[in-house]
């Protein structure tokens, strides 16, 4: 794939208004699939998670899953939405074997939460009101994997395997209205919008919420159009976009390459575009089809959803703290500075901090190794933090080694490096390599006494009130203990030790 | 009067992956025709105040516990599958998503 040609970006947003849409797949945490009572679950054998009505044989029905419509009423009204009071399902029609019954059980003209908004922040700290049309129900498709390609791709594959374990997996698909005048922060916005989508199915506790296993998926729609023109441009729906930091990526690449196109005469293709994280590039997919092609009509098989106003209001209720309170309530209890709460909230470290904290850590030793160390691993690997190797819990363990100095700086960096590449915990680490420091006295005091011995002139010095001359002894002692002791506490013996021998 | 023109229903063959010969191409143009022009005769006896009807029985909110049922066992699930692989469904690539 030739990379295409990009514009400036500066020059692009001068040029052009930028419009975008979001569309984010949210799966459910149910215990069972939406229309079947198959285990929802991540990781199982291929295969074994299905059942007559997931794989669609003949005569089997469906019947809806209260859990996962319950759970959908809840993002809809935490999204500010009004719900449905008769809706129901319909049958999307195409064919792909991602799905066996050659339809997909979605909502179409009756979704189950319709008009919210929401207010999301992005890091200059402008805000920007998004609008919500819909949220509805709909169930996930199998995976398939592609054999034969060179790259496991289907360009090339000779045959395709078909798990449809996840076929079924009750889905809530999240659309916003065209979103207006973000201009040079549309990208940024639309990797905090889902970074708020995550935050808020996380806080009510409807969806695992990680996006690395595909629980949160964005599609991201882009035009753009000379500022003041009315008519919208033609857009592209860019798919497969699964981490926010890619979000981002993905819509500043769109602009850049729809403004090259448009500066030079030319014309946007309506086009689903897929998004190569490697090559930070989106590439063209299928033409769009249009709605029409679905065929969309009411699924015969289910019968209409009319949640009453008792059930709606229970779950209103039962709606947690929204996110911007819980930020404030956060920004106090951890004491932060305000920049190191923005960067914080920024890099989408809010969840793993609190988390952390909560299995014990002390916010700030929190903040400092994941806005530090782990940050920069990640940056170097190309990841985001949450997909690196290590739990909260690890993190906290970690931060308390060092905390009631058990371990330095030094050693600390070592053992996390051995927990990112599977060693085990820190403490087994720690444990195991025998890497805790010195605290044995009489250890120190042996190894303090056999230097200052064999650096007469130093012990001089020392006794002749020159303090700085202790380095030469603390180094050559820290080199004796393996850089295993602390050094604030050598400094203080050696000191001692040069008065008294 | 239906809007049912060769030219759509060659789109719909095309989109219900049905090879059409031309011949079958117009005789179903003109069936096709016939079967909405009946269904719109249903337009003559309701007027704007009557609610959308998808389901002919009274009957709304039948939901499922959400509680684990046993699965087909892999074996079993594959049983019916033309033909199959490494525990999954073999099927043709064809060149769509990615």
């Amino acid at each position: 794939m030739a990379k295409a040609n990009l514009m400036d970006y500066e020059k692009a947003i001068e040029l052009f208004e930028v419009v975008i849409g979001l569309e984010v797949h949210v799966e459910l945490n149910t215990n069972t699939k939406m229309f079947c009572g198959c285990r929802n679950d991540f990781g199982d054998e291929p295969n074994t998670n299905v059942c007559p009505i997931c794989i669609g044989l003949p005569g089997s029905l469906p019947v809806v899953n209260g859990k996962a419509v319950e759970s959908s009423i809840s993002i809809g009204l935490a999204l500010g939405c009004q719900i449905e009071p008769n809706g129901g399902f319909s049958r999307k029609n195409y064919f792909y074997p991602d799905l066996a019954k050659n339809y997909q059980t979605s909502q179409f003209k009756d979704p189950i939460a319709f008009e919210g908004q929401i207010d999301v922040e992005v890091p200059s700290g402008n805000k920007f009101t998004v609008l919500i049309e819909r949220a509805h129900m709909e169930e996930d498709a199998g995976k398939l994997t592609h054999i034969g390609g060179a790259t496991g791709r289907i360009q090339g594959a000779e045959y395709s395997l078909v798990d449809y374990n996840r076929a079924g997996v009750p889905l809530v698909e999240i659309v916003t209205k065209p979103v207006y005048g973000a201009g040079a922060e549309a990208p940024e916005l639309a990797a905090a919008y889902v970074r708020l989508i995550r935050e808020i199915v996380k806080a009510l506790g409807v969806s695992e919420a990680r996006m690395e296993r595909g629980n949160v998926r964005c599609d991201a729609n882009v035009s753009i159009r000379p500022h003041g023109q009315e008519k919208l441009g033609t857009r592209t729906e860019t798919k497969n976009v699964n981490s926010l930091r890619s979000i981002e990526r993905a819509v500043r690449y769109e602009i850049q390459r729809q403004a090259h196109i448009l500066a030079g005469g030319g014309t946007i293709t309506q086009e689903t575009r897929h998004w190569h994280e490697d090559k930070g590039a989106t590439s063209a997919g299928r033409p769009k089809s249009d709605a029409d092609d679905y065929r969309y009509f009411p699924e015969p098989d289910l019968v209409p959803v009319q949640p009453s106003t008792e059930l709606i209001e229970r779950l209103r209720a039962a709606l947690p703290e929204n996110p911007a309170d819980r930020r404030k309530r956060l920004a106090t209890e951890w004491g932060f500075a305000e920049l190191e709460f923005r960067d914080v909230v920024n890099a989408g470290l809010m969840d793993l901090i609190e988390e952390t904290v909560a299995q014990g850590a002390k916010p700030q030793s929190a903040r400092k190794w994941y806005a530090g160390e782990l940050s920069r691993i990640a940056n170097s690997e190309e990841k985001d933090v949450l997909a690196l190797n290590i739990t909260p819990a690890q993190v906290a363990e970690l931060a308390n080694l060092v905390e009631s100095g058990k371990i330095n700086d030094r050693i600390a960096r070592e053992v996390l490096s051995a927990v990112l590449d599977g060693a085990g915990s820190p403490e087994q680490i720690v444990k195991e390599r025998g890497l805790e420091v010195v605290s044995d006295d009489g250890a120190l005091i042996a190894a303090i006494d056999e230097a200052l011995k064999s650096q007469p002139d130093v012990l001089e010095k020392i006794r002749e009130g020159k303090v700085q001359a202790a380095g030469a002894v603390i180094g050559a002692v820290m080199q004796a203990m393996k850089g295993q002791a602390d050094a604030a506490r050598v400094r203080e013996l050696v000191l001692e030790r040069a008065a008294s021998l | 009067m239906s809007e049912i023109t060769p030219d759509l229903v060659r789109h719909l063959a095309g989109l219900a992956r049905i090879d059409l010969h031309e011949d079958e191409v117009v005789r179903f143009t003109e069936q096709l025709s016939l079967i909405v022009d009946s269904v719109a005769k249903i337009s003559d006896a309701i007027d704007a105040n009557t609610p959308a009807t998808s389901h002919p029985i009274p009957l709304a909110n039948v939901f499922r516990e959400d509680v684990v049922q046993p699965s087909l066992t892999q074996e079993q699930a594959l049983s019916g599958a033309p033909d199959s692989g490494q525990g999954r469904f073999r099927v043709a690539a064809i060149l769509d998503e990615e």
